[in-house]
């Protein structure tokens, strides 16, 4: 049976209880090792992309923007490198989106969060921020000390903590100044900026992301993974026995003890564990948690702990990965007396794999065969058709020429269906009554409205199919749709 | 910030709430400060919203707000910014000759959009959405024309109208025939059936086509001139086309003759501005019925 709850014990109990806690500070060492090796080479890499990226340049011809990756708002376009895309392709972002998706689950069966501990621009931003923050106010026991004093209003403080927000303001506002920069051409913004001839907007978009870069990394920190990204939530959903995460090996650290007594321990042919706790582990963290409690939500899976301890280990003689990338299985499996196994190939991964393949395969196909003169054709519905005063009948269509390449081009319409249509274009007087020809200048696009006409005599069927051709004069380039012709 | 009772659970080594199911308890995990803060600094913007916009229903109205905001002054200031930021592009419109315009593939866009909007406002109710028209309703996309189909024609009947009390508005109907007494039962049926036979249609059995052309000839070649081609000086129909306005069966055609037709047409000089008539024209000729 269960237990009863007293209603009077809830009321009690509710009332006196905190309602919220404020930040708790955390102070994370410098540390050194494989894992900070890789961090550093990752946030260069992240950062330098997103700061000198808009200065890349693309020759895409004359009067074509000649910025490598584009986003041309007031003209639809999308330019990334060779790809240019128009709005309706819009989907290769659905693409775009379902490949990333995939990527971070497929990741995450890998490796547990490597997108929150190496990737994700919370955690590149705020490793920036506390690399600055380390450098004028010094590492985590001279920061521990200057928080605490208790007369902290000396010139040399104010000027240190005046230094580190200015950095970061540096950074913050380089932060929003880079963003806009993806949306205009660059040099000419920049240019622009400085001399404040650029639009509103561009200044309220530096304003707001210079607020949230400064906020974010400067102040709210590991309370932004923890509190605000619903990530670690759904991760610890997607993930299972086999992903590989940042543990700490207790089969092998059990039972902590002194380094002095563990020698001594060791000696008699006692069981010790390797962990010495000397809690660096804990001081590099930068979440402020310690692992060694086990698997939790607040651990972003940066791997820093695991370089704290190596430097332990190495130091007092023990072997290298009392913290590691492991599983619970291995743990168990050790214990049991039995190897560790490391499975990456499953069928989790394969199936994640294998969509990543199947969506990217599609989109470069699509991307390759993509053609550069489309045309869409709507058949007029009000009225459908018309009888005109000599009997022939004739059906009107909003023709829509695409033209994606980067010259202008010459082109022919026909309509071809079962009988002795005439084609016409309201606004051209054609040399070619039947193949009207127009010009649609480079990049852009052209609505005609189409007139095709049936002879009296010919007395199509009710409805019948007609096919629309295309065909660049030049280039011999063709693009169909099929419609309609239908009769009164 | 209390512990509960020191209950402490054991495992975790935090304070509970003190409240059990099943033999679990729930761990006492507040909310960070800052998050807690936000919470109510939401609550004390949404006073503010409700203060500061429209936001209380009252029985006949609402509350305003303190500025003054609503949506629909927004929307005045940008119709007004979009008629500033239009006027070169419509004055261009007003400036340019009906030919130049359909000359020009960007005047040309402009005056069939605009004309198809103006056109869905204010001749959708009689001609149809997109002027296929209806009994009585001219069709605009065929190339019948009753005050003719060139652009400047058009142009005129829509600033004037037909019949419609405008001074320079086209004139002349279709007499009554029949209710006025200038033609008798048999006549008016012998005349129906002489017209459907000028544009190829059936005719009744013993019909006689002489006695049906001297009519013709005395009472209707005045305005729809020798042979029926019509005349759109004066609105006559062409009787030897496909196209009927009010019916070619032989029914119609004697109701025709016998009551007369004079369909009205509103002037639109004077509601509409003109470059908006004259897209409006371009508009109408380029459904593709124009001569
Ligand atoms: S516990 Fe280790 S891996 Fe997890 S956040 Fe802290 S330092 Fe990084
Ligand atoms: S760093 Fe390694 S040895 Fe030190 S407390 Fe953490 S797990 Fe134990």
């Amino acid at each position: 049976m269960n237990k009863t709850v007293n209603p009077n014990d809830l009321t009690s109990n509710d009332d006196n209880g905190p309602l919220y806690v404020a930040q708790k500070k955390v102070y994370p060492q410098s540390v050194s090792g494989t894992f900070r090796r890789i961090k550093w080479g990752l946030m260069a890499f992240c950062l330098g992309v997103y700061y000198f990226l808009p200065f890349v340049r693309w020759n895409r011809g004359i009067g074509a923007p000649s910025q490598a990756v584009l986003i041309d708002l007031p003209n639809s376009r999308f330019y990334f490198f060779f790809i240019e895309l128009w709005p309706q392709e819009i989907y290769y972002f659905t693409g775009l989106l379902i490949v990333a998706a995939v990527a971070l689950f497929l990741m995450n069966s890998v490796g547990g969060r490597i997108w929150c501990g190496y990737l994700c621009p919370q955690t590149v931003w705020t490793d920036l921020f506390y690399a600055v923050e380390r450098l004028v106010e010094g590492d985590r026991r001279e920061r521990m000390k200057k928080d605490k004093s208790s007369d902290p209003m000396k010139l040399e403080r104010i000027s240190e903590i005046v230094l580190k927000h200015s950095i970061w303001l540096l950074i913050a506002w380089w932060t929003g100044g880079a963003w806009v920069l993806y949306f205009n051409d660059a040099p000419t913004l920049v240019k622009e900026l400085v001399t404040f001839q650029a639009p509103m907007i561009a200044y309220i978009w530096i304003g707001i992301l210079t607020a949230t870069t400064y906020v974010l990394a400067g102040f709210m920190r590991e309370q932004v993974c923890t509190y605000m990204c619903p990530w670690p939530r759904i991760q610890a959903a997607l993930t299972d026995e086999w992903a590989l995460n940042v543990t700490y090996r207790y089969d092998r650290g059990e039972k902590r003890t002194s380094v002095k007594k563990a020698i001594e321990l060791r000696a008699l042919g006692e069981h010790v564990g390797d962990c010495v706790d000397c809690y660096q582990c804990v001081a590099v963290c930068p979440t402020g948690i310690d692992i060694r409690n086990g698997p939790q939500l607040e651990c972003i899976q940066c791997g820093l702990c695991i370089d704290a301890c190596d430097n332990v280990m190495t130091k007092i003689g023990r072997p290298k990965r009392l913290i590691g990338y492991d599983n619970d299985i291995n743990i168990q499996r050790r214990q049991e007396g039995k190897a560790p196994v490391y499975r990456i190939v499953r069928a989790r991964t394969v199936a994640y794999s294998a969509i990543i393949a199947a969506v990217g395969g599609i989109m470069i196909y699509t991307l390759a065969t993509r053609s550069l003169l489309d045309v869409n054709v709507l058949h007029d519905r009000n009225p459908v058709a018309v009888r005109l005063s000599d009997g022939s009948i004739r059906n009107a269509y909003t023709v829509r020429l695409l033209n994606k390449s980067g010259y202008d081009r010459v082109i022919a319409i026909d309509a071809n269906g079962p009988a002795n249509l005439t084609t016409h274009v309201v606004g051209i007087d054609s040399v070619t009554p039947d193949r009207p020809m127009i010009v649609i200048p480079r990049d852009s696009t052209s609505e005609l409205r189409l007139l095709v006409t049936a002879p009296a005599e010919s007395n199509p069927e009710k409805s019948v199919p007609v096919l629309f051709h295309v065909t660049d004069i030049g280039l011999g380039e063709v693009a169909t749709a099929t419609d309609n012709f239908v009769s009164p | 910030m209390t512990d509960h009772h020191g209950d402490i659970d054991s495992v975790t080594g935090k304070s509970t709430t003190g409240h059990e199911w099943d033999g679990i308890k729930e761990l006492n995990t507040p909310l960070p400060r800052w998050w807690v803060i936000s919470f109510y600094l939401t609550i004390v913007w949404a006073i503010g919203y409700w203060i500061v916009y429209p936001a209380w229903p009252l029985i006949s109205s609402n509350t305003t707000g303190l500025f003054g905001y609503s949506s629909r002054a927004d929307v005045a200031v940008e119709l007004a910014n979009l008629e500033k930021v239009r006027g070169d592009k419509v004055a261009a419109l007003g400036a340019a000759s009906l030919a130049d315009i359909e000359k020009d593939p960007a005047l040309l866009a402009l005056a069939r959009a605009k004309g198809k909007t103006v056109f869905g406002d204010n001749c959708a109710p009689c001609h149809g959405s997109g002027g296929a028209g209806a009994k009585g309703f001219p069709n605009l996309n065929d190339d019948d024309w009753l005050w003719g189909g060139t652009l400047d024609q058009i142009m005129q009947t829509i600033q004037f109208g037909a019949r419609s009390g405008h001074a320079k508005a086209h004139e002349g109907q279709m007499l009554a025939f029949g209710k006025d007494g200038v033609l008798k039962g048999d006549e008016i049926v012998t005349v129906a059936n002489y017209v459907r036979s000028l544009s190829g249609l059936s005719t009744r059995k013993g019909f006689d086509a002489a006695k049906g052309e001297k009519i013709f000839a005395e009472n209707c070649i005045a305005c729809h001139g020798d042979g029926g081609k019509g005349n759109p000086e004066m609105g006559a129909p062409n009787l030897t086309d496909k196209i009927w306005l009010y019916g070619s069966d032989e029914a119609s055609l004697i109701e025709t003759i016998s009551q007369g037709r004079a369909g009205v047409m509103p002037a639109w000089e004077g509601r509409l501005d003109p470059a908006t008539i004259k897209a409006m024209a371009v508009y109408v000729h380029s459904l593709g019925g124009g001569k």
